[in-house]
């Protein structure tokens, strides 16, 4: 076989269904060897970075790696912002890019670019193939390294003369291959695990805080099962939401930036937080030198190198989050059935009863009614998604205001529901992501929560959208400003708004995408909101992309808001209400 | 606080790069370092000396674990070690200083490798603060030229590392 051939049935060996890809000249010897087989789809697509975004979300709703294949040079580099939003939220990835031939490496070459050098912060790592019999075990290894441990993107950067079909190896795909200098922890100390049970059970006013890494690591069944066994509160990151269902009466709602006003005051009055695959973000944290001051932190993640990286945790557990919760539960069951007396059940109750109040008083219900003369509130859509999907949509969205709302408006029952850029923040994505998540789930229904701003920085996949059929359904909650930085203009700049507005240069949405060869709707009047949306979802446009384009109070902000430098109870609650410390205590 | 570190690694290309790269992009600061294969040639051994407080230092030692082709990491100011530096010291050396040279040199256990009409050139090792002592010894009008190795460094006793 030729390098090119074995690359690409390597990757069928490694159980890729799709490759997302671009082709160009360094990239043709493999492509001309898909051209060859059936087994692996090409997904070709009109940008690279929308190709590293599909495949970054359809490993985020599967849990497996997801492949792209560019070519040297720009194809490799338009590559690097998809990289680097999968490496930051840990997402496995293959990421192969062709190269020019070995002997001009270095020559500043056509096209040619130091790929493993570009992309080296942001990937977990990365191979260059020197010889074409090597590939099998570089794929081998590749899938390996992305998918287990922390996961992350791996690139695989190709010379084209490895892949000449004039130069035949013979193909042979490794099944195991041992990697003295990479062995992941998988399961936690057992010592650990029991004081952490200990420490869970004799706590006072606790709190459950989970991250994507509860997702990533497939704890979400163990970490319900500790929740309920303890009936202690549940908050979520933005990139934890669905790994408990947000519909539960234990679930306190998102933390952090815009969290929940109850989900930041349990975390800052609790005693002991039991953090699992979260790993303290400044968008969690507020200002680390005030965060909860009376907690005691069980810290849970699969990379050492998170723990106690912001916040001191007393008691680390390395190991993979699903492994480690379900020893913890079982640790927690047997300690429990031990000692009737804990936890203290007089004490879990005042602290039902104060987070239940901070609930009652700033929960997100205000009181949003739809009113007839008023513009219809981002918060409101949102809500009309919900109710229109029942909340068992797939749902990607773009960074900005709307994403906050989504994540604070539409309740994630399940995992891997919620699939959006939380490290790294990356405009453009939602959509890409959406066509990524109907690739793996083509009867899903995929709906992706958008702004104008985000939307056109890859609008260009309407087109592939078109030629792969994908009845994705796209929400833009469209504010004609770059939202989220005109609220930051708002409040931090004078209202000074600096370079994000452009109101009178807008397409029209709704031809747009009738020009792509899809369906759009304006929505402007909030009385058509919910009708409109049902006919989004409705079963006669279930095989057709439908954009809803639903024209926003433009003026709105995302509430609660950290106040900058404070602790996590410190927040504005609206345009005119801060949380005042002492109040709420 | 100052440390040194000790690396194994994959002897393989890019290997270093990434262990240089990560330096950079944590911005921790590294002072000196050396790399060369060890007796088994697939491993390379790599000392670098930084500084910083303790959860700084964990942190960097946790982020080289991390590098994929890390094999081992040691903190080797941990324990008791031995930690040794090379430098080659091109010296103007002329009349009256000659033997003033000279006499440093031996003082400070240096070796002169190298001899021209008007300079020496002196071979030296031990910490680097010896090293730095007799620079200062010399005084720096004197000095033209310095080439240093970086610190290298083993622990002592029977504690070894190894694969």
């Amino acid at each position: 076989m030729s390098g090119g051939e074995m690359l690409i049935r390597a990757l069928q060996d490694a159980g890729a269904e799709y490759i997302f890809g671009y082709p160009g000249g360094s990239a043709l010897h493999i492509y001309d060897a898909i051209f060859k087989q059936q087994k692996i789809e090409h997904i070709l697509v009109r940008h690279e970075q929308a190709a590293t975004h599909m495949a970054d979300a359809y490993a985020r709703a599967t849990g497996k790696p997801g492949v792209v294949l560019v070519t040297s040079g720009p194809g490799a580099t338009n590559a690097v912002t998809g990289i680097a939003t999968a490496y930051m939220d840990s997402i496995p990835m293959v990421v192969i890019s062709g190269q020019v031939p070995n002997n001009v490496i270095g020559t500043d070459a056509f096209q040619e670019t130091d790929m493993v050098g570009v992309s080296r912060p942001v990937v977990k790592h990365s191979f260059i193939v020197k010889n074409p019999e090597d590939i099998p075990a570089i794929v081998w290894k590749a899938f390996h390294i992305a998918s287990t441990g922390r996961p992350g993107p791996v690139v695989i950067d190709v010379p084209k003369d490895t892949t000449d079909p004039e130069i035949l190896a013979t193909y042979s795909y490794p099944k195991d291959i041992k990697l003295r200098s990479y062995n992941p922890a998988v399961k936690g100390n057992g010592r650990q695990i029991r004081k952490a049970a200990s420490a869970l059970l004799n706590a006072k006013r606790p709190i459950i805080y989970a991250g994507g890494g509860v997702i990533i690591g497939d704890g979400s069944e163990a970490l319900t099962r500790l929740a309920k066994t303890l009936n202690y509160p549940v908050t979520n990151t933005l990139m934890g939401l669905g790994c408990f269902p947000g519909d539960d009466e234990q679930f306190i709602g998102m933390l952090g930036m815009h969290g929940t006003f109850e989900a930041n005051m349990t975390m800052h009055h609790a005693d002991v937080i039991l953090a699992a695959g979260a790993r303290f973000d400044d968008r969690v944290t507020n200002n680390p030198a005030k965060f909860c001051p009376d907690a005691t932190i069980i810290h849970i993640d699969v990379d050492p190198a998170s723990i106690s990286k912001i916040i001191d945790a007393q008691i680390p557990i390395v190991g993979q989050v699903g492994s480690v919760l379900e020893d913890l539960a079982e640790a927690v069951e047997s300690l429990k059935s031990n000692d009737a007396a804990l936890p203290d059940a007089e004490a879990l109750g005042e602290w039902w009863e104060r987070i239940n109040v901070w609930r009652a008083s700033h929960g997100l219900d205000h009181n949003m009614a739809i009113e007839p003369d008023k513009p219809i509130l981002p918060q409101q859509a949102i809500q009309s998604l919900y109710r229109a999907t029942n909340g068992e949509a797939y749902v990607t969205s773009d960074v900005g205001q709307h994403q906050m709302f989504a994540a604070q408006y539409y309740k994630f029952a399940e995992p891997r529901r919620w699939i959006n850029s939380g490290g790294l923040g990356t405009m453009g994505f939602g959509l890409p992501a959406a066509m990524g998540v109907q690739f793996a789930y083509p009867e899903a229904t995929v709906a992706c929560v958008t702004g104008e701003g985000s939307f056109m920085m890859n609008m260009q996949e309407l087109s592939t959208c078109l030629q792969y059929g994908l009845p994705i359904k796209i929400i833009a909650l469209n504010n004609q400003a770059l939202g989220m930085v005109k609220q930051w203009q708002d409040m931090q700049y004078g209202g000074r708004h600096s370079q994000s507005t452009y109101s009178d240069s807008l397409p029209d949405f709704k031809t747009l995408v009738e020009a792509f060869g899809h369906i759009g709707f304006k929505v402007e009047n909030g009385a058509d909101l919910d009708s409109v949306m049902d006919e989004a979802f409705s079963p006669a446009l279930k095989n057709r992309l439908v954009f809803v384009d639903v024209w926003v109070d433009p003026h709105e902000h995302v509430y609660p808001m950290a106040i900058k430098g404070g602790s996590m109870q410190d927040m504005y609650l609206s345009k005119i209400t801060t949380s005042i410390q002492g109040d709420y205590m | 606080m100052r440390h040194i570190i000790a690396v194994l690694l994959e002897n393989e290309p890019g290997a270093l790069s990434r262990v240089v790269g990560l330096f950079a992009q944590r911005n921790y600061n590294i002072e000196s370092l050396t790399v060369a294969p060890t007796e088994d040639p697939t491993l390379s051994r790599l000392t670098l000396t930084t500084a910083g407080d303790d959860s700084k230092i964990e942190q960097i030692m946790k982020h080289l674990y991390k590098v994929v082709e890390v094999v081992k990491v040691v903190d080797l100011s941990e324990a008791d070690h031995v930690e040794r530096e090379l430098m080659l010291v091109k010296i103007r050396a002329e009349g009256d200083a000659r033997e003033e040279v000279k006499r440093t040199a031996d003082i400070f256990r240096g070796q002169i490798v190298d001899v021209s009409p008007n300079g020496y050139t002196v071979q030296l090792s031990g910490p680097s603060d010896k090293l730095d002592a007799f620079i200062r010894a010399i005084g720096k009008l004197a000095i033209l030229e310095v080439a240093r190795t970086g610190v290298s460094g083993i622990g002592r006793g029977e504690k070894i590392l190894s694969v």
